[in-house]
């Protein structure tokens, strides 16, 4: 039974029901990898064994309920911006350092509600900004596939924990791309939701008109069981939508193509790395061949999604990340002797790189004098981003794109050159910026053998055919055999 | 000053703050309650924890929404929260939740009884929800920030630059006030802070239609020291204007111990707040439905309540006007009026005997030793005849010295007035075998007599024998 970790939560739930393993074997199993594989993966920054365990034993307690509960004994990597209860939460940066969680995010209870156990918590891009998690303040984390390469960012440790087989599957946050950049470079299936369709409450907040928690999984099915189950209206959280929650795995086998059109825009695939506009190609064939139809669409005003997306997300970081000033929790500068010293000292110590720059970048985006010019004008492009999709959905159910223009580059590549960083996410921006549900699924190997995502983008609220499409996709090209 | 205030006019506009009457805090379930233990009612979201997120308290809405009504303004639809950022250790999140660009509500009206008899009307430029900061509080071993109040919901109420003198900006303040109290909207203890408010003083020669430069009082907390407050900048700022000295736009406090005002900053240095739409609340929808429902569920206020007690209880409008002053005087007065069953006679206790003792010993009526029921109570003995108007004030004194009940103290003292027929006639015996040449001179065509006779009669029974029957007896007895 060493495998346990390996397996997919479908193939888990149908050991359970047989009674082929207990809840505290699969534990173990996992926990045993990590003692393995983390010390080099990174992958994840906090695993309490004896929490673990305590949980499992529990579970083990309560068979009948694996009948009866969506997730029962399935051990899930929470990324550390997320809160559990008593668990750390530190959103990868110095400044929550030693950080205990007063409360469980929305997310994290329905997980354990419906029988998951929290198996640890997740590395992370300092306030999931950045895309190859090397923004950390706990240390890189690296690619099961190659370790001298990033598993993307910033739900990098999320990734790089369910393609290195520490857990079946994990959640992730996605601002700009956080969940399905790091799930194409990892090889695995991550769902960006709707933009309302799961609970931020007790995520921690980058930018709140952007951000949405999802799962990766290695399968369609896997991470389609744990989006429904995180799903829905959260009175705690004033922007979900009380639209109902279909059951998106009980859905996937009534998958088909038939009649569905996908758009894909040529201008896109300009400077994209010719492995994955290959791999690329390759998918958009199999879905012809599977029925779709493939059209061309057009979306002008895409282009300026990363100048918007610079915009607005660092203005809403600049006033999300304020509370952490060395007053009430967290990080507080050894030495100061005044309030303003102690703001200053704090906050120059406690953040990163990264952070200070988009806190800057926000700061003067928002401030008097520059509003109109920057934070309102990208408000108002960002309008037009999203009618441009509304209008391109006239003329296709999806649109395609590769998720990421290249497969997992090597640490320390890019980390120097922001602006090369950031065209990282130039598929998955426009994406956040219009509110729409997206997933990255797995669609081929470079010639080093490093996984290419696609990224299938849907209609609002349209996750059920999104992840139906998606299912077709994975059963004509299979499912890619982790490291 | 007279001439210099001929010459010069004040622009004075208020804004005030109102906590709202809610049960729980803006934006998540704590108690919303002053004078707890210190962090007693605080949670993940009012302590700024990361990823917790505001979620609207209905009931503030509804409360601000009254506020909107009985101050006429125009009521939007949809209104957006905005973040105002600053650091200060007292505000968790860094920012507060206010509401910027579009405020709830906007252009409404306030009209005000002046000293002079005259009525003026006060314009609203908008009223907006806010979240409350919470409070730094200075101990021996250092600084300890108490977030009870951080996330209190409150109502920032901005008046037009409307008022000319600091009574026009009391009046309007106490008018303001008695709204809010009367509409269970704010508490409106201004000692505990629930009714703040900030004055914008600016003074210009009569006749011209520039403003001069404002400078701001903050945080001035009763009526009284407003109106000094206003007095004082309006002399102050003349006063430059006059020694050709240019005004600075500043922010002040009132000192009320020592009667000015104080520079608390310079413009120079206000803040940037970087207001903007706040990403985690959706536009705020009140809907026409909600806003009748609302409507429907309106408490009277204070110009309802006066009017019906000049009609229910025959009351001038005077007396009206007075006991309508606060909403707690209003209730004070309706049940002692139920409980004695004679409206006028109640409207005297309250009015004069009770407010000016209470004023004598500077005392609240909320705080007041003697109760509604207690006070009717004695306005009942009175009108059955049981004690005499004026032992009843004696009676009174004694209530509101112990706080007892009027039957225990007549009791104990013996106050109870003689309606005995016999006893009368006893004393008046007594009186008319002491003074013969009295009697004759009466007998003799003396009637003015009569009152001498019953003042005897009432010393000789301590002033407790019925006034009514000794002059019927005495009158008997000598014709």
């Amino acid at each position: 039974m060493s495998s346990l970790h390996s397996l997919d939560i479908q193939s888990l739930l149908a050991g359970y029901q047989k009674n082929d393993f207990s809840v505290q074997e699969v534990a173990k199993s996992c926990l045993e990898a990590i003692s393995k594989k983390n010390p080099q993966l990174n992958a994840l920054l906090e695993v309490s064994k004896d929490r673990v365990l305590a949980r499992a034993a529990e579970l083990d307690q309560k068979k009948s309920d694996a009948q009866r509960l969506k997730l029962f004994g399935v051990p899930i990597a929470i990324k550390d911006n997320i809160l559990v209860k008593d668990w750390q939460c530190t959103a990868g940066s110095k400044i929550l350092q030693g950080y205990r969680s007063p409360y469980t995010a929305t997310t994290v209870a329905r997980l354990e509600a419906e029988g998951a156990v929290v198996l640890g918590k997740a590395n992370c891009d300092e306030f999931a900004m950045g895309s190859s998690n090397e923004s950390s303040a706990f240390g890189p984390c690296r690619n099961p596939w190659d370790l001298e390469r990033v598993p993307g960012g910033s739900s990098g440790g999320s990734a790089a924990a369910v393609a290195g087989s520490l857990c079946p599957a994990a959640l992730g946050s996605d601002t700009g791309g956080s969940i399905r950049q790091p799930a194409s470079l990892c090889g695995l299936v991550g769902i960006k939701p709707s933009y309302g369709r799961v609970s931020r409450f007790g995520a921690i907040a980058y930018a709140s008109s952007l951000d949405q928690v999802g799962p990766l999984g290695k399968t369609v099915w896997d991470s389609a069981r744990v989006l429904e189950v995180i799903s829905g209206w959260d009175r705690f959280d004033a922007t979900t939508s009380k639209a109902p929650v279909p059951s998106y795995s009980d859905a996937l086998k009534e998958s088909t193509l038939k009649g569905l059109k996908f758009g894909f825009c040529k201008s896109w695939l300009e400077g994209v790395d010719p492995a994955v506009q290959k791999a690329f190609e390759n998918s958009m064939q199999l879905l012809k061949q599977a029925g779709a139809e493939i059209v061309e669409i057009d979306l002008p005003y895409t282009k300026y999604s990363l100048s918007v997306y610079y915009l607005i997300a660092p203005s809403e970081a600049s006033s999300n990340l304020a509370r952490y000033d060395g007053v009430h929790y967290g990080f507080r500068a050894p030495e100061f002797k005044d309030s303003e010293t102690l703001y200053n000292r704090s906050r120059g110590q406690g953040f990163g790189k990264e952070v200070k720059l988009r806190i800057m970048l926000g700061t003067y985006a928002l401030s008097a004098g520059y509003y109109d010019a920057f934070y309102l004008k990208a408000t108002q492009v960002r309008k037009m981003i999203q009618q441009d999709f509304s209008n391109a959905f006239k003329k296709c159910d999806a649109v395609l794109t590769p998720t990421s223009p290249s497969t997992a580059f090597k640490l320390g590549e890019k980390s120097d050159d922001p602006l090369k960083m950031y065209l990282s996410d130039v598929f998955t921006l426009p994406v956040n910026l219009a509110g729409l549900p997206a997933v990255s699924i797995p669609c081929g190997l470079d010639d080093l053998r490093l996984p290419i995502g696609l990224q299938i983008i849907g209609r609002p609220f349209d996750e059920l055919r999104l992840l139906q499409m998606a299912r077709v996709h994975e059963s004509l090209f299979g499912v890619l055999k982790h490291p | 000053m007279t001439d210099l205030n001929n010459k010069y006019e004040a622009v004075i506009g208020l804004e005030v703050h109102a906590q709202l009457l809610t049960k729980s805090k803006m934006f998540c379930s704590c108690a919303n309650q002053f004078g707890a233990a210190i962090n007693a009612n605080i949670c993940p979201v009012c302590t700024g924890q990361p990823g917790a997120l505001p979620a609207v308290n209905r009931q503030a809405i509804e409360l601000g929404v009254r506020a909107a009504m009985a101050l006429n303004c125009q009521i939007r639809n949809e209104s957006i929260f905005a973040r105002k950022n600053y650091f200060y250790p007292d505000l968790p999140k860094g920012y507060q939740i206010s509401q910027y660009e579009k405020p709830f509500c906007e252009k409404g009206s306030l009209t005000v009884r002046l000293k002079s008899g005259e009525q003026k009307q006060f314009g609203i430029t908008r009223i907006h929800f806010e979240e409350d900061a919470g409070k730094n509080v200075h101990a021996s071993h250092g600084t300890v920030v108490n977030l009870n109040r951080a996330g209190v919901p409150l109502i920032e109420i901005v008046s037009e630059p409307d008022m000319r003198t600091s009574h026009e900006a009391g009046q309007y303040l106490r008018a303001l006030h008695s709204i809010l109290q009367f509409g269970d909207i704010c508490d409106g203890n201004m000692e505990q802070g629930n009714f703040r408010c900030d004055a914008n003083i600016s003074v210009r020669k009569r006749g011209d239609s520039k403003f001069g430069t404002k400078v701001e009082l903050k945080n001035i907390n009763s009526f009284r020291f407003v109106e000094k407050a206003i007095e004082y900048e309006i002399e102050r700022q003349i006063d430059l204007v006059e020694k050709g000295e240019a005004i600075r736009q500043q922010t002040r406090t009132w000192n009320s111990s020592k009667n000015i005002t104080e520079l608390m900053r310079e413009k120079e240095s206000a803040h940037d707040y970087r207001y903007f739409p706040d990403p985690d609340l959706a536009p705020l929808v009140i809907s026409e439905a909600w806003i009748k429902s609302i409507r429907s569920q309106m408490p009277e206020m204070p110009s309802q309540v006066l009017a019906r007690f000049q009609k229910d209880y025959a009351l001038s409008e005077y007396d009206a006007g007075v006991l309508t002053a606060t909403k707690e005087l209003a209730s004070f007065y309706e049940q002692t009026a139920a409980k004695s069953k004679n409206p006028k006679a109640s409207a005297n206790w309250v009015a004069n005997e009770l407010l000016g003792r209470l004023n004598a010993a500077g005392k609240e009526i909320a705080n007041s030793p003697v109760k509604a029921q207690q006070l009717g109570d004695l306005v009942t003995r009175i009108d059955q005849g049981e004690i005499s108007g004026k032992i009843a004030k004696t009676v009174f004194e004694e209530m509101f010295l112990t706080g007892r009940n009027p039957a225990e103290i007549i009791k104990e003292k013996g106050l109870v007035q003689i309606s005995d027929t016999g006893a009368i006639e006893v004393a008046i015996d007594k009186v008319i075998a002491a003074n013969p040449s009295q009697v004759a001179d009466y007998k003799a065509g003396k009637v003015k007599l009569l009152g001498f006779f019953v003042g005897q009669v009432m010393k000789e029974t301590q002033g407790q024998a019925n006034p009514g029957m000794v002059n019927e007896l005495v009158k008997k007895k000598l014709d």
